[in-house]
């Protein structure tokens, strides 16, 4: 459980770590919070020869309200985005399904950023950005930058749209819209575990972007009608994810979950006054 | 003994009994504890990395070490040849030809199995050189099942056994059979208990050193005992006892019972530093912990009663099959009989037949483990006590109270021989339900299901061994073997009192604690026996068998120390306490029963006499002519203690197994959520006599601890294999332990029947919730879930998914087209990843074909390959770097093509290993025509995994094999179709000049 040798760089601007990057090419990984990496280097799954890490570059890290989205740099800890007095408001799914990620202690080291690079199929961050359909900004060498949704960021198990020479600088979500309902919702064998089923729902009027994590190889979004048959929709979108057996559940309980918590979420979802009070209380019984 | 002196009548504030915080606490929370990997190691010790087995069952062909031998700080590596030359094989509890080495010499039986152990300067460089020793293994069909590896006599563990079961035993007491001939009722129930364990934060530690001079070993190890594995270790070293010094750490970051199983680790490292002529030190992982450390046995009994109309039992038959693992480690089949005497519980059922069989499977050797063979029994038995309620339609607590040994029958001669020394069980189950509030929790069951909830109460009564007979192992053998091989029993204690020139008092104890606190108890007893105070004394708690007294019994288990650890302390002090007095006495020629002890004085009643304890107790050293005649002088006394009920088994196989029973009590009420089948422990009440209480804060911490180690085996933990025997709870994602927040406050109750046999009238307490509360969780699930449900499938741990399995999901149709058709395979676990695919490619079948045979297009086709190199007709030997995301390895592999029929159909197949683990697969490839002249090119695969990342990476598995044999079939789309697979601008400058040829 020790890690191979490497050579470890810690840049103060991310110029200099995006330089580095491009440098080292494909010897090197980005460290942020450590918090899965550090678990894979030292289990030699994975063995780098170079670690950058992005924890010391100040520009990285702040929250900011746009015209139409937050804006979270990429090495914002979550505890930081947990703290951020507005989030209740103007991200209440991130609000929701934030207290889920993880514990108290990784969210002080874990970051918005190295979640989304990371893309675990079970992650709840991930699941958020796909379902509100945010961006994630990657940036290269002299500047050059790029947008990409979110939905097409995440590729597979751990594997996203990030070049090896591009760095995530900025994670944006949109701001919750008016007369739009948001509900999260998770079943894990114990608080903070990898999710057996994760469920964000963004519920409009006569539609709901319902996302599912946990159960295919990256967080799966879906627009079900509300006029049409929930049932049978919930009931494609359950088989069509290709759930597995594991040691913790059986791919017919995940669909089960699916189903039912999914419809639960939509059409059970109380008024945002409900919400809050609900998950308040929940934040505080699992601190 | 125990009628020497009457502490409550001789001191009006007495220490023994009273809550006391720990003494231990406050270094262990400012961070000044000395953990076994904090203390010095000397000059030049080197560190120690295993090379383990990533097999679960394979023949060890080669171990080569030159490549690792040459690696930066690599002094040497120990390998199964120098074991053989420098050691012996365990002594194994059974009479069977079945060897144990500390590394494999000939085959490995289970995944993790220590092979090789590579010594380099430090840790980091140890681990650089693992995957440089290299080892080729001929792989054999594994055993995971017990049942299945009982009746298996293809596949064997131990080839020269001729059997997988190692040890079969039959027992009957009174008349089983014509209690069961006669009896109104019988009732039969299958059940399984998992394999677990009790997951201490810190790992084994060893540091061994060999003396060249005397020829003898010098470890230090977290080792918590039996001591009797202190010979086990000696024999293996072929030293006599006297040449293995065994010295054992002040502090412990917990055990459980698993600091036993480092025994062997002691042994590896002894030889290790033999071999490098350097100490050696080792620090166990938490891989390495989780699978190859130890475990609890899994069980699988079948358990018959037969019972009037009343409920009222009149015999039971137990068939237990215990699974102990690829080998049968000391003090293995322990499991099996630490509970035998008592087998009937808390129950008077006066016939009793039992049928014992150990099998030997392809999982990690068991050991001890907090409630010690208790947790199967009961869940067994209790489970059958619910149902015979709910055959006859009575209320479980009825039937418990029915079947209760009276309490005028102690101490009472349990039907296979254990005495229950004390108790009045009836008067326990009163006090519980009503300080419990029993009546509340039936009337909150009952408003939950008029609301259609699903809620449940379960019970269970249980009574709790402790000091165990080191004689009950030798259940293993017939009476004619026992006769042979001469009488084992007892269960000796020790514990030295010296007194120093300056009065202060030092007492040490061979008790091995993992900290529950017993330097706070013997410090209580003594300062209370010299009436001094608790801060005056100093308890050591190591133990150095070079130099401290010890026995056999010695160590941390079997709940031992307050019965019998401290029974040894108060004796000792007691000692030291009448040589005072006598020596007050001649002094000041009084009555030596006049003289008394308090407040750090020594005086007379009357108050004539009166010296301070240091300056009396320091006169032994200053000043011994003033001493009377029978006194020797210096001030150092050693009690041993054994009690005199721990007579060898009978003739008759009768064995008291333990020298006290302590009664539990418990009951809960459970809910399940009916979407998400998650169990919600409403209330659990737990009621105790384990005798006298010598610090009840104490005993309300090991009451909550077992409670929540007992949470964790009821609905989070187990230890999972795959068919092939590979290992699935690597990591503490996977083996899942309560924390905090799964655990509630159970409501704890006392009563105190103190024992007759033990000095201070205390019994064991730390392991009762470990037995009772399994099954009290389990029985008020099934009663939650209702009749509907099969008994046996009560199965631990009570995941959501199982219990929503059990509740049955109505599953709607797949619509057509969506998803894939799920898999046979048994639910979880499994390590066959299977799955099925389908690309359309823009050529010919025949081309297609063409195309997978030419080895240029093989070798583009395969993420990640270097090389490829053609080793025979269609096949080849490659150089893989695969992975997903940022886990990568690089793969030996090799890699073939056969069942061609062209252009129909090939297998591609392939095998690789690297650090990481190793893969075997294959995939079934069918070619059809379609519109346009095109193929559909549909696949089956069927992919194994085995070794780390099976261990630490299952739930990302079967995503990841998709994602990367999809690859290879997009690949050959894109190529045969004239599509370039993305190369870097470079190699396609170069290879257009012809120098990167065929790299892609």
């Amino acid at each position: 459980m020790k890690p191979c040798a490497f050579d470890y760089y810690r840049p103060q601007t991310r110029r200099e770590a995006i330089d580095r990057l491009i440098e080292s090419g494909d010897d090197a990984r980005l460290v942020a919070g450590g918090q899965s990496l550090m678990a894979v280097l030292n289990m030699r799954l994975a063995q780098p020869r170079i670690l950058i890490d992005v924890g010391a570059i100040d520009e990285l890290r702040y929250i900011e309200r746009r015209d139409d989205h937050l804006a979270i740099g990429a090495a914002t800890t979550q505890a930081e985005l947990l703290e951020y007095a507005a989030l209740a408001d103007e991200l209440p799914l991130v609000a929701q399904a934030l207290p889920w990620v993880g514990h108290f202690q990784t969210r002080n080291r874990g970051t918005v950023g190295g979640s989304i690079a990371h893309a675990d199929p079970s992650a709840e961050l991930p699941l958020c950005l796909a379902t509100l359909g945010g961006e994630v900004v990657l940036e290269t060498r002299r500047g050059k930058s790029r947008r990409v949704a979110g939905a097409d960021f995440f590729q597979g198990v751990l594997t996203t749209a990030r070049r090896p020479d591009e760095l995530i600088t900025e994670v944006r979500f949109p701001l919750k819209r008016e007369g739009h309902a948001y509900r999260f919702r998770e079943v894990a064998m114990r608080h903070g575990d990898f999710a057996i089923v994760a469920l964000a729902a963004d519920i409009g009027e006569s539609e709901v972007r319902l996302g599912v994590g946990g159960v295919a190889d990256r967080p799966v979004v879906r627009t079900l009608s509300l006029e049409g048959d929930l049932d049978d929709a919930l009931n494609h979108l359950a088989w069509s994810l290709g759930a597995q057996d594991d040691v913790h559940a059986s791919a017919a309980y995940r669909r089960h979950l699916v189903r039912e918590l999914g419809r639960r979420l939509i059409v059970e979802a109380p008024t945002f006054e409900q919400q809050a009070v609900e998950e308040s209380a929940d934040a505080r019984a699992r601190r | 003994m125990n009628t020497e002196v009457s502490l409550r009548d001789e001191q009006s504030c007495s220490l023994i009994g009273k809550r006391q915080a720990r003494v231990e606490d406050e270094a262990l929370l400012r961070g000044l504890g000395r953990y076994a990997d904090d203390l010095a190691v000397p000059p030049g010790t080197l560190h120690a990395a295993i090379v383990r087995s990533p097999h679960a069952h394979a023949r060890l062909k080669r171990v080569a070490i030159e490549a690792a031998l040459g690696l930066p700080g690599v002094r040497g590596v120990l390998t199964g040849e120098d074991v053989k030359r420098w050691a012996s094989p365990f002594a194994v509890g059974v009479r069977q030809p079945m060897e144990h080495w500390c590394l494999a010499v000939d085959k490995v039986r289970y995944v993790g199995e220590p092979v090789a152990v590579v010594i380099a300067e430090d840790r980091y460089l140890a681990e650089d050189a693992l995957d440089a020793v290299k080892v080729e293994y001929e792989i054999l069909p594994a055993l995971v099942d017990p049942e299945a590896a009982a009746g298996d006599r293809e596949t064997l563990l131990h080839d020269a056994v001729g059997d997988n079961v190692v040890n079969d035993r039959h027992f009957r007491y009174g008349d089983p059979e014509a209690a069961f001939r006669t009896a109104d009722r019988t009732l039969s129930l299958k059940v399984r208990y998992p394999r677990s364990s009790c997951t201490p934060i810190e790992c084994y530690v060893v540091v061994g050193q060999y003396d060249a001079a005397e020829g003898g070993y010098d470890v230090m190890a977290n080792f918590q005992g039996p001591f009797a594995i202190h010979s086990v270790m000696a024999r293996a070293l072929q030293v006599p006892g006297n040449r293995l010094r065994l010295r054992t750490p002040a502090d412990s970051g917990g055990s459980f019972g698993i600091k036993q199983g480092v025994f062997p680790y002691v042994v590896t490292m002894a030889l290790a530093a033999r071999k490098v002529g350097a100490p050696v030190k080792w620090v166990e992982d938490r891989l390495e912990h989780l699978q190859g450390a130890s475990s609890a046995t899994n069980r699988v009994t079948t358990i018959d009663a037969a019972f009037d109309g009343e409920g009222q039992v009149s015999a039971l038959c137990f068939d237990q099959l215990d699974d102990c693992g690829a080998y049968l480690r000391a003090p293995e089949p322990a499991t099996t009989y630490r509970m035998h005497g008592n087998l009937t519980g808390a129950y008077a059922i006066p016939h009793l037949a039992v049928r014992n069989r150990i099998v030997m499977t392809n999982k990690t050797p068991s050991g001890l483990n907090r409630g010690f063979g208790g947790p199967q029994v009961y869940f067994a038995l209790e489970r059958l006590m619910q149902r015979i309620a709910i055959e006859l339609d009575l209320d479980p607590l009825e039937v418990i109270r029915r079947n209760l040994v009276p309490a005028d029958a102690f101490p009472y001669r349990c039907a296979a021989g254990a005495l229950l020394d004390s108790g009045d069980y009836a008067h326990g189950i009163e006090l519980g339900v009503e300080h419990g509030g029993l009546a509340e929790l039936r009337a909150r069951r009952d408003a939950a299901c008029r609301e259609g909830r699903l809620y449940g109460i379960g019970y269970c009564v249980a009574v709790e061994p402790s000091i165990s007979n080191m004689g009950y192992i030798t259940m293993a053998m017939t009476p004619e073997e026992r006769r042979r091989a001469g009488p084992k029993n007892g269960a000796v204690s020790t514990a030295t009192i010296s007194v120093d020139p300056l009065g202060g008092v030092s007492v040490h104890v061979s008790s091995t604690p993992q900290g529950q606190g017993h330097r706070t108890v013997v410090a209580q007893v003594v300062a209370e026996v010299l009436g001094i105070a608790i801060e005056a004394i100093r308890v050591d708690v190591e133990l150095d068998t070079g130099k401290d007294a010890w026995s056999i019994a010695s160590g941390n288990y079997s709940s031992r120390f307050a019965g019998a650890v401290a029974g040894a302390v108060h004796k000792a002090a007691l000692k030291v306490r009448t040589r005072l007095a006598a020596i007050a006495a001649a002094q000041w020629r009084v009555e030596q029963d006049d003289v008394r002890f308090a407040e750090g004085r020594v005086f007379t009643l009357d108050g004539a006499h009166s010296a301070s304890f240091h300056r009396l107790a320091g006169a032994t050293h200053w000043a011994p002519g003033t001493l009377p005649e029978s006194e020797a002088g210096g001030l150092r006394e050693t009690a041993f203690w054994t009690p005199a009920e721990l007579t060898a088994p009978d003739d008759d196989e009768r064995i008291n197994s333990s020298l006290c029973y302590g009664f539990i009590f418990d009951y809960c009420g459970v809910e399940i959520d009916a979407v998400t089948g998650q169990v919600r422990i409403d209330r659990y009440v737990t009621l105790h006599d384990a005798g006298r209480m010598l610090n009840p804060q104490l005993v309300d911490g090991q009451v909550r601890g077992a409670f929540a180690q007992a949470v964790g085996a009821a609905l989070y933990e187990e230890f999972r294999y795959g068919e092939d025997g590979s290992f699935a709870s690597g990591t503490l994602a996977d083996y899942l332990i309560p924390t905090s927040v799964e655990v509630p406050e159970p409501v704890i109750l006392h009563m105190e029947t103190p024992s007759p046999f033990t000095p201070l009238g205390a019994k064991g307490v730390g392991e009762g919730n470990n037995m009772s509360t399994p099954v009290c969780i389990a029985n008020a699930v099934a009663d939650a879930l209702g009749e509907g449900v099969d008994p046996g499938a009560i199965e631990l741990p009570l995941t959501p998914s199982k219990v929503r399995t059990l509740l049955g999901i109505d599953e709607p149709a797949r619509p057509e087209g969506v998803g894939e058709e799920p898999a046979d395979a048994a639910a979880g676990g499994g390590s066959k990843l299977t799955a099925s695919d389908s690309v359309e490619i823009p050529a010919s079948p025949r081309q297609v074909f063409d195309s997978i045979l030419d080895p240029a297009t093989l070798q583009a086709i395969i993420p990640g390959c270097h090389a490829l190199e053609l080793t025979g007709e269609n096949t080849y030997r490659a150089d893989v770097t695969v992975g997903v995301g940022m886990i990568r390895a690089r793969f030996d592999a090799r890699v073939e093509l056969s069942e061609l029929d062209p252009p129909h159909a090939l297998r591609l197949s392939g095998a690789g290993s690297s650090g990481m683990g190793n893969a075997d697969g294959a995939a079934r490839i069918r070619l059809s025509e379609i519109e346009g002249g095109h193929t559909r090119l549909d696949y089956d695969y069927e992919v194994t995994i085995g070794g780390k990342i099976a261990s630490v990476g299952g739930r990302m598995l079967s995503s990841a094999s998709k994602m990367i044999i999809g690859q290879i079939f997009s690949r050959l789309s894109q190529r045969v179709s004239g599509g370039r697979v993305r190369q870097p601008l470079l190699q396609r400058l170069l290879g257009r000049f012809g120098k990167g040829g065929g790299k892609s």
